[in-house]
């Protein structure tokens, strides 16, 4: 299992060693890390905090594109769920009762973007949109327009403390990431929900429940989102309506894609998408410290995105499986040979 | 025909390779001008990889071809209909939402003043199907013609855009003995007029009668090009096998059937099947015969629940039964293999080991995996009892060939103990060898008792493994044989009884 999913994101480990690589070439002190007053600070300590937003977004997300869905709206969800904590904290209720208000907000969403897509079969893409639109409003509406600022400790700390000289971020996503992880791979669900992105009509004629399906994976992209909103509001301090998420649901989509998950549904995996969030977030960082224009983001950002998609495409592919098989013995190679011997080869 | 020396398309060491698997090996084929070609072998001998390296649907790995004395490169299947390769697949490959003149015209339409001249467009349309032997109105849309009008308007358009050589695809596979017979009057005035055809086809009875020559092959490597004048069927089959072919006819004896397994009384859905009463017992094979559009897909979704009846009741086993869903027939063990494979059964992308036991991994829920050693072993007893051929229990499914496709789909529900198993065109589009081991199947786990409800457009097959056979027409049944009354002739009997009346 470990060797296969090795196997899978190999694609992904190389281009992120190989940024991070030049990230070292540029700047040498880019992999030094620190204590102050028990919190470790380095630039790759900060890629993995600031990465938190993007990564928990794209466990959601590469559910629902493995469905063959996408959903617009987790940005949107951010702002709405950033909003319901900072407005249930500053109506004085405990810090705990403010984030299952923010997951329950984000529950919400997750549903009704779920029903529409799974119950009245509106088009994931369009379905999705109405939310993003109108989620800012809502969460403009419940910040009556103004930064919603606080300072309750117990929420701040969920941005800007640390656990174990660990920021909290960093806990809260790989947490999350190895929850759904591990209950999709144990149980059946990743199978169900592959089949059901592939061919949706087999998967329900094969007796799968596809509709209920549907509704379980907007609803999980929606309480990741809620908890990404939650991080960023309590590092800002504050439920920022306006910009809170906004355009995260691309970098979300982008990472679920650099991470090799088909956005016509089917094979997925939730590690590939998370480094690739950390792909996207490495660049962000490069591109602040050397000092260049941030215009230059964006731009440096799709250069690299469009190279790593060339290299993934299938036709590329098949060159270099051209290429290996006639470097190799014999005139045509052979199947990979299956899982079991392999870990048997390892075992001496 | 054959006094033409020059061939109109020369292909030679044509070379396509899959991960795991050589599609096709080194490959050579000759098309003279006027001649029927038939392309014979069996699911996964490499046809339909040929074809689409011809007609550039599929880079290949290695080969040249030459159409005219001239060496082509085809991209695409654009490119090789420019140069002179137009292609007709089985399902017809038009817009069903415009008019048959637009689909002939479609990109090319006559103009007038920068407008579309609609006027020329008609007569030059009638014309052209005029030349093919029908008088249709091209202003009609094409969805309100049979799939066999259809079929030789998209013929027509092949040839209007190519005009060297046309690959016919299965163009038969979902007709009627008549519109076989009108789609081969096509053929030959094609031929007539100097166009070079591939015809591929399960139906050998069809390829002797119109083919001229046949190029066979087995496993991506051509054993050989015959002249079909000069060869038995036998040669051929035994070509196409690699082996001898048991005779797959054998007289069933009428056994006793058990209880009553499922009772159905004027179960019916609107629109879709006339109400109808049935009894299927256990250790019963009941056929169900019929022509295209008869209502035979239909009583099996309705039965599964794919497309709900709305009136009649249903019992299971003496106790009543509704089923509104598929998951709810599943759980009764009921399952049903659909007709068309592609989009209503296997998941392409997904290995064979998990489409084996994606129905039974379904029914057990999300949150009781099956364990690897349990799905391992399934995947692996299945495979050997249904000898299906494929390189790794990772394959994905879309790599097999339709026999194997079919023999995974049927693991998938024999996987799930069904106590009633529909299914609906079992054998569709697979080869030989394929065709008389899911016979023999049926014929096994009827003995062990298992009730069955099987769909056929083929009537030798029917009356081959039936104990029962109910006739459809016109989604109506229209009459029932049993025991020695079932014959291929009382068949078309009862479907023809239906017709006179309305002479």
């Amino acid at each position: 299992m470990i060797r296969s999913t090795l196997r899978r994101v190999t694609p992904q480990l190389i281009i992120l060693a190989l940024i991070l690589a030049l990230n070292m070439v540029m700047f040498p002190g880019f992999f030094h890390v620190e204590v102050h007053n028990g919190r470790l600070f380095g630039n790759l300590i900060d890629v993995l905090n600031r990465g938190a937003p993007v990564a928990l977004l794209s466990v959601g997300m590469t559910l629902v594109i493995a469905t063959r869905g996408i959903d617009l709206s987790v940005g949107a969800v951010m702002a709405i769920s950033g909003a319901v904590a900072a407005s249930v904290i500053t109506g004085g209720a405990s810090w705990i009762v403010a984030v299952l208000a923010a997951l329950g907000a984000g529950a919400l969403c997750g549903l009704w973007n779920g029903v529409l897509v799974a119950v009245l079969r509106i088009q994931p893409i369009v379905a999705t949109l109405v939310l993003m639109v109108a989620g800012r409003g809502i969460a403009q509406l419940l910040t009556e327009g103004a930064i919603l600022t606080f300072n309750d400790p117990g929420l701040v700390r969920l941005g800007g403390g640390t656990i174990l000289s660990l920021p909290t971020p960093i806990w809260i996503w790989i947490g999350v990431a190895a929850l759904v992880g591990l209950v999709v791979r144990r149980s059946a669900l990743g199978l169900l929900i592959e089949a059901t992105g592939i061919n949706e009509r087999s998967a329900r004629l094969a007796g799968i429940n596809a509709r209920v399906l549907l509704i379980a994976v907007y609803l999980v992209a929606g309480l990741c989102a809620a908890l990404a909103g939650v991080v960023v509001a309590a590092d800002i301090r504050g439920a920022d309506a306006n910009n809170a998420g906004l355009w995260m649901e691309l970098d979300a989509i982008l990472a679920v894609v650099i991470g090799g998950t088909s956005l016509l549904g089917g094979r997925f995996s939730i590690t590939a998408s998370l480094l690739g969030a950390l792909i996207i977030q490495s660049v962000n960082s490069a591109i602040l410290m050397s000092g260049m224009a941030v215009e230059f983001n964006l731009v440096i950002k799709a250069v690299i995105i469009i190279t790593i998609l060339v290299i993934q495409s299938p036709r590329v592919r098949h060159w270099i499986y051209l290429l290996r098989a006639s470097s190799g013995p014999g005139p045509m190679p052979r199947q990979p040979a299956s899982r079991t011997p392999k870990i048997e080869e390892g075992r001496p | 025909m054959q006094s033409d020396p020059k061939p109109v398309l020369h292909a030679t060491g044509i070379s396509k390779f899959f991960p795991g698997v050589i599609a096709l090996d080194d490959v050579e084929l000759q098309l003279y001008p006027g001649e029927v070609h038939a392309l014979l072998g069996e699911n996964g001998a490499g046809k339909s990889t040929l074809i689409k390296c011809l007609t550039g649907a599929y880079p290949r790995d290695a080969g040249v071809i030459m159409l005219d004395g001239a060496e082509i490169n085809p991209k695409d299947p654009l490119s090789s209909q420019a140069a002179g390769i137009g292609t007709v697949y089985q399902e017809v490959n038009l817009l069903s939402n415009l008019s048959v003149a637009e689909n002939l015209f479609l990109g090319r339409q006559p103009r007038r003043f920068g407008m579309i001249d609609q006027r020329r467009m008609l007569r030059d349309s009638k014309d052209i199907l005029a030349q093919y032997g029908l008088s249709i109105d091209p202003a009609q849309l094409l969805s309100s013609y049979s799939i066999a009008i259809q079929q030789i308007v998209a013929i027509a358009r092949a040839v209007e855009l190519s005009g060297k050589v046309l690959i016919l695809d299965e163009p038969t596979a979902s007709l009627d003995r008549e519109e076989v017979e009108l789609m081969f009057s096509v053929i030959r005035r094609l031929t007539a007029r100097g166009l070079a055809v591939v015809f591929i086809t399960h139906f050998l009875d069809q390829v002797l009668a119109i083919c001229d020559r046949a190029t066979i092959l087995r496993n991506g490597c051509v054993v050989g090009t015959r002249k079909l004048a000069e060869v038995t069927q036998t040669e051929i089959v035994t070509l196409m096998l690699g082996r001898q072919l048991e005779a797959a006819t054998h007289h069933h004896e009428r056994r006793e059937t058990g209880d009553v397994l499922l009772s159905l009384r004027g179960f019916g859905k609107r629109g879709a099947i006339e109400p109808f009463d049935l009894d299927i017992h256990t250790g019963e094979v009941v056929g169900m015969a019929g022509l295209l559009g008869s209502g035979r897909t239909e009583t099996c979704n309705a039965i599964f629940g794919a497309q709900p009846a709305d009136q009649g009741e249903a019992r299971l086993r003496g106790s009543p039964l509704r089923i509104s869903t598929p998951r709810e027939a599943i759980r009764n063990r009921i399952a049903l293999c659909p007709e068309d494979r592609k989009t209503e059964g296997i998941v392409g992308d997904l290995s064979v080991r998990e489409n084996i036991i994606l129905s039974l991994q379904a029914r057990q829920g999300w949150y009781r995996p099956l364990p690897r050693a349990k799905i391992e072993e399934i995947a692996q007893s299945y495979v050997k009892a249904l000898d299906i051929r494929l390189a790794n229990l990772d394959t994905p499914i879309r790599l097999l060939s339709g026999g194997n496709q079919q023999k995974a789909l049927l693991a998938r529900w024999l996987a799930t103990e069904p106590q009633l198993l529909i299914l609906d065109e079992p054998t569709r589009g697979i080869d030989v060898g394929a065709h008389a081991e899911i016979i023999a199947l049926i014929e096994r786990l009827r003995t062990q008792g298992m009730a069955l409800l099987v769909a056929s457009s083929e009537m030798e097959e029917l009356v081959a493994y039936s104990t029962k056979i109910v006739v459809l027409r016109d989604r109506r049944q229209v009459g029932a044989l049993t025991g020695d009354d079932i014959s291929p002739n009382a068949i078309i009997r009862a479907i023809a009884a239906e017709e006179e009346p309305r002479a």
